[in-house]
C-alpha cells in the first residue's frame, strides 16, 4: 500500500515537473503526436467503415462479406502488423495502417447493423412518399442508425487511442514513448505517468462522444429507449 | 381514374402475385381491395406507385402509364399510408407530416404551416407538433400517417391496411373520420384490407382478390352481398350476408304505425286491446314502454321500461331498425326524426318486408353502412 502511494506520488511529481511540459520530449509534443496519429487513423477508418457499412446496409447486399472482412481484420494482431510492415517500409504509414485495420471493424459492423436494423415500415414509407435511394439513406437510414454508428466510432476511437502507443516502438513518439522507455529502463514513474496520460485521453474521447451523441442524435431515437 | 390493364406480377421462382388483373378505380371514390392473405391485393396497390413493377400489363392514371414518370417523382404525387404508419422516429410530428413538402422543396415555414393545418384536419392537437412518434399512441400515429400522405394534397391515396393495427374501438373511430374526410376531399383512394366489414363500410367499389392473384369480383358493396359471383366470394363475405344486406336498405319507405304511441297525458282507460304502449312527452320524445295491464289511472304514473335503441327514419338503414326491434322490450322498433320525436313504430316482420336492394339508404352510400 505504501509502495503504491509512493508510486502515485512519484508519477505526480513527474507529471507536474516543469521540464516535462516543453521540448521535443515534453508532454505537449508527445500528446500532440498521439492525438495526430489517432485522429488520422480514426478518420481513415471512419471513411472506410461508414462507406462500406452504409452501402452493405442500404442495399442489403454484401453484408456477409463486410462482416467477414471485419472479423478477419479483428483477428490480425496489431503489434505484429506494425513490426511486419515496418520492416518493409520504415515510416509512420505502417503504424497508421495497423491502427486503421484495428479501427475499421467496430465502425463497419455497427454501421451495417444500424442501417439493417432500421424499421422496415419506416424504410418502406420513405420510399413510398417519394425519396430517392440517396434520400432514403440520407434522410431515413443514416439518422436512424446514428446511435449505433456513434457507438462503433467511440469503440474504435478508444481502441485507437490506447493502441497508438505502439507508434513509439519503431520510434515515432507519441505517449507510448514514456511507457516503452520506462519499461526499458525500469523507470516505473515514467510508465505510470505515460499510462495516466493515455487513460486521461481515452476518457476525454469518451466525453467527446457523449457530447456528440446528445448533439446529433434525435431525441426521438434516444427517447424510445426509455419507458414512456 | 386508376386503370389496371391485364396486370401480372410473377416473381423469380414462379410465384404469381397478380394474375391478369384488369379493373378501374373511379376518380373521387374509394375502391377497396379485399381478400385473403397472399391474394395479391397489396401487390396490386403497390403497382400503382411503382413500389412493385408488373411483369406484364399496365397501370394507368387518368390514361397515362405510371412508367412514364420516374418512381420518386410519381410517388410524391400519390399519398401513401401503411399498416404501422411507418413514421420516421427521428423526426417530430410536424416534420413527419411535412416530409413530402420538404421533398418538393417548399420553404420550411410553408411546409410547417401546412403540417399544422393537417394536424387539425385529422384531429390531432397542435401541442403534439414538436413531439416524437414514440410519444404517441397507435391510433394517433396512424392519424399522423394519414396527415403525412395528405400533405402535398395528392389527388390519389394508396392505403395499405391503415387501420388494422389498432384496437376495434379506435379503428371504428378512424374509419368514421376517414369517411368524413373523404366527403370533404374527394380523393381517388385505393384501400387494402383483409376485413370484409371494413370493406363494406368504406368502399364505393369492392374488388375481391382470391389466392393466386386473381380478381374474383368487382362490385358495389350492395351487389357483392346480394349477388356474390361464386362460392369463394360468398364464403369470404361470411355468415351474416343476409343481415348485412339490410345495411343498404333505407328506412325512408317504411310504413310506421302510430297505434301504440300515446302522450303521457292520455287517460289509461281506452288502452285495452294493446300489448305495449310507447309513452311520449308533449314534443313526442319517447319516455318508455309500458303495458296497459300495469296501469291504474293516468299514464304519467305508469311504470316505464327503457325505450332502448331507436333508429332515425330515412338516414338509418333497415339493419339498424331491425337491431332496435330485437332490443326493444315490446319487439317494436321506434323510429324517430332528426329532432328525436317519434315518427312511429314497426315490428320486425314489417322491416323485413322492405325491398333490400336497388334502394340505397339515405342516398349517400356510406352512412348507410355503419352499424349504428
Amino acid at each position: 500500500m505504501n509502495e503504491l502511494w509512493n508510486q502515485i506520488e512519484l508519477s505526480w511529481t513527474w507529471l507536474t515537473a516543469s521540464s516535462q511540459w516543453h521540448g521535443p520530449d515534453g508532454i505537449p509534443h508527445r500528446l500532440l503526436q498521439h492525438v495526430w496519429y489517432s485522429g488520422v487513423s480514426l478518420l481513415c477508418a471512419a471513411v472506410i467503415g461508414l462507406a462500406l457499412g452504409l452501402l452493405a446496409g442500404h442495399t442489403g447486399r454484401g453484408g456477409f462479406l463486410a462482416i467477414t472482412l471485419a472479423n478477419v481484420a479483428r483477428a490480425i494482431p496489431t503489434f505484429g502488423l506494425v513490426l511486419f510492415v515496418v520492416v518493409i517500409d520504415y515510416s509512420i504509414t505502417p503504424v497508421l495502417v495497423a491502427l486503421v485495420a484495428l479501427a475499421v471493424p467496430p465502425i463497419l459492423v455497427n454501421t451495417f447493423e444500424g442501417v439493417r436494423g432500421v424499421d422496415p415500415d419506416a424504410k418502406d414509407a420513405a420510399r413510398g412518399v417519394g425519396m430517392t435511394g440517396w434520400g432514403v439513406l440520407w434522410h431515413a437510414e443514416l439518422p436512424m442508425a446514428l446511435p449505433l454508428i456513434l457507438l462503433g466510432l467511440r469503440t474504435s476511437a478508444i481502441q485507437v487511442v490506447a493502441t497508438a502507443t505502439i507508434a513509439a516502438y519503431p520510434g515515432f513518439g507519441g505517449l507510448g514513448r514514456y511507457i516503452i522507455d520506462g519499461l526499458a529502463r525500469g523507470d516505473y514513474q515514467l510508465v505510470v505517468g505515460g499510462t495516466v496520460l493515455v487513460v486521461a485521453l481515452a476518457l476525454i474521447v469518451q466525453l467527446i462522444f457523449a457530447g456528440l451523441r446528445r448533439l446529433v442524435v434525435s431525441p426521438g431515437l434516444l427517447g424510445s429507449a426509455r419507458p414512456s | 381514374m386508376i386503370t389496371f390493364e391485364g396486370v401480372t406480377k410473377r416473381y423469380p421462382g414462379g410465384a404469381v402475385a397478380l394474375d391478369d388483373v384488369s379493373l378501374d378505380c373511379p376518380t373521387g371514390e374509394i375502391t377497396v381491395f379485399v381478400g385473403t392473405s397472399g391474394g395479391g391485393k397489396t401487390t396490386a396497390l403497390r403497382a400503382v406507385n411503382r413500389m412493385v413493377e408488373p411483369t406484364s400489363g399496365r397501370v394507368l392514371i387518368d390514361g397515362r402509364d405510371v412508367r412514364e414518370q420516374r418512381p420518386a417523382e410519381l410517388r410524391r404525387g400519390i399519398g401513401y399510408v401503411i399498416q404501422h404508419a411507418g413514421l420516421f422516429p427521428h423526426r417530430t410530428i410536424e416534420d413527419n407530416i411535412a416530409t413530402v413538402p420538404y421533398l418538393l422543396r417548399w420553404n420550411k415555414k410553408k411546409a410547417r404551416a401546412r403540417a399544422l393545418e393537417l394536424m387539425e384536419r385529422v384531429g390531432l392537437d397542435h401541442s403534439m407538433a414538436k413531439r416524437y412518434p414514440f410519444q404517441l399512441s397507435g391510433g394517433q400515429q396512424q392519424r399522423v400517417g394519414v396527415a403525412r400522405a395528405l400533405a402535398a394534397d395528392p389527388p390519389i391515396m394508396l392505403m395499405d391496411e391503415p387501420f388494422s393495427a389498432v384496437d376495434p374501438v379506435v379503428r371504428a373511430e378512424l374509419q368514421d373520420e376517414f369517411l368524413r374526410l373523404q366527403d370533404e376531399l374527394h380523393k381517388t383512394i385505393v384501400f387494402v384490407t383483409h376485413d370484409i366489414d371494413e370493406a363494406i363500410k368504406l368502399g364505393d367499389t369492392i374488388a375481391v382478390f382470391r389466392t393466386g392473384g386473381k380478381v374474383a369480383q368487382v362490385d358495389t358493396p350492395e351487389n357483392l352481398l346480394a349477388h356474390p359471383a361464386d362460392d369463394f366470394v360468398a364464403g369470404f363475405i361470411g355468415q351474416n350476408r343476409g343481415i348485412r344486406t339490410l345495411s343498404f336498405a333505407g328506412t325512408g319507405e317504411l310504413r310506421l304505425s302510430d297505434d301504440a304511441v300515446r302522450p303521457v297525458t292520455a287517460d289509461a282507460a281506452d288502452l285495452t286491446g294493446l300489448d305495449w304502449i310507447l309513452v311520449v312527452d308533449e314534443d313526442r320524445r319517447p319516455l318508455g314502454w309500458t303495458r296497459p295491464a300495469q296501469i291504474g289511472g293516468s299514464l304519467s304514473e305508469a311504470p316505464l321500461a327503457p325505450v332502448g335503441p331507436t333508429f332515425r327514419v330515412g338516414s338509418d338503414s333497415v339493419r339498424v331498425a331491425l337491431d332496435a326491434a330485437v332490443l326493444s322490450p315490446s319487439g317494436l322498433a321506434v323510429g324517430v326524426d332528426d329532432a328525436g320525436a317519434v315518427v312511429g313504430t314497426a315490428a320486425g316482420s314489417d322491416l323485413l318486408a322492405v325491398p333490400t336492394h336497388g334502394n340505397g339508404a339515405g342516398g349517400t352510400g356510406h352512412g348507410a353502412g355503419s352499424d349504428g
